[in-house]
């Protein structure tokens, strides 16, 4: 039985992933991730991480991703064909490296030689990966990485709001620009040199 | 099941994720593709937890989760600047940091 659930719940995860990659509509490949986490939260089960499962099925699958739905409802996806730039030829060179690397990583997992990885693991008890263990390793052993991620936690949501945030008169042709406030000091007033930051490093608008 | 099967389908979705980083030009699903990298990373530490019976590699896969939600936030937050500001959303085109 546990073998029909993890090739079910593999073959999910993998269509997920390459769908993630082959869409040209960011709209699918969201929704193509969200087919992989689910197929992720049934193999982390079938590894016994019960804490770990649910916590990718209502963070990741629900917060997150919900995020990125209205990120692409918001920017919209436009989906352009790949630049002659670069051409197919690139894409092939791209394509082979991670041939490669698959090839480097299934020869380190399966030429290890490691005896744990051929059965089904040990030390198994029956509480392993609830809730209640994985409490207690963070409140104890793990508090202070447990305590770093909720400051990792608050320095993103804060540095989110500040990237993302409407900074009023940017389409403003008076807007002076960094060469400006060398030139002149005496006319660069610090309201106007906070307003544009990313604009000015990256020229005018419509080029 | 032995834990090799489920190190060869994190291998796999690793390899995908990096091809999608390679190839694709929209920020949006160059995002998409390092989640998968972080979720092939997250496979391998809970099956390694499991071969050993040791639980710090859920929390290990846990503190990587956290770090993997702050990610997306301010990559979200850059992608929505760049939409504002009228720069086109492609990877090709935004390299002002070249020279």
């Amino acid at each position: 039985m546990a073998e029909v659930i993890f090739f079910f719940a593999a073959i999910v995860a993998l269509a997920g992933a390459l769908g993630t990659v082959i869409f040209r509509n960011p709209f699918y490949s969201v929704l193509a991730l969200v087919c992989h986490l689910l197929g992720l939260a049934a193999l982390f089960l079938l590894l016994r991480a019960e804490f770990v499962a649910a916590a990718q099925v209502i963070v990741y699958a629900g917060a997150v991703m919900v995020l990125y739905v209205f990120v692409v409802a918001y920017v919209g996806g436009q989906d352009r064909p790949l630049s002659p730039r670069h051409g197919p030829g690139m894409r092939a060179v791209a394509l082979l490296f991670c041939g490669a690397l698959l090839a480097e990583i299934g020869i380190a997992v399966i030429g290890s030689g490691l005896k744990v990885l051929d059965q089904e693991g040990g030390g198994f008890f029956p509480a392993f990966g609830s809730p209640d263990e994985i409490g207690k390793l963070f409140l104890t052993k793990f508090l202070l990485a447990f305590e770093i991620a909720s400051l990792l936690l608050l320095v993103a949501a804060v540095g989110a709001v500040i990237l993302a945030r409407r900074r009023s008169g940017l389409d403003d042709p008076r807007e002076l620009s960094v060469a400006d406030l060398l030139r002149s000091p005496a006319s660069g007033t610090l309201p106007d040199a906070e307003r544009g930051s990313l604009q000015e490093a990256a020229g005018p608008p419509g080029r | 099941m032995s834990i090799t099967w489920y190190l060869c389908v994190s291998a796999i979705v690793f390899s995908t994720g990096v091809g999608g980083v390679l190839t694709r030009k929209n920020p949006l699903v160059v995002l998409l593709s390092l989640e998968l990298m972080l979720n092939a990373a997250n496979l391998a530490l809970v099956a390694f937890a499991r071969a050993h019976g040791n639980q710090e590699g859920q929390i290990f896969a846990l503190i990587v989760m956290v770090v993997a939600a702050c990610e997306v936030a301010v990559g979200l937050g850059l992608i929505v600047a760049l939409y504002r500001r009228r720069l086109p959303i492609d990877v090709d085109e935004l390299r002002e940091l070249q020279g």
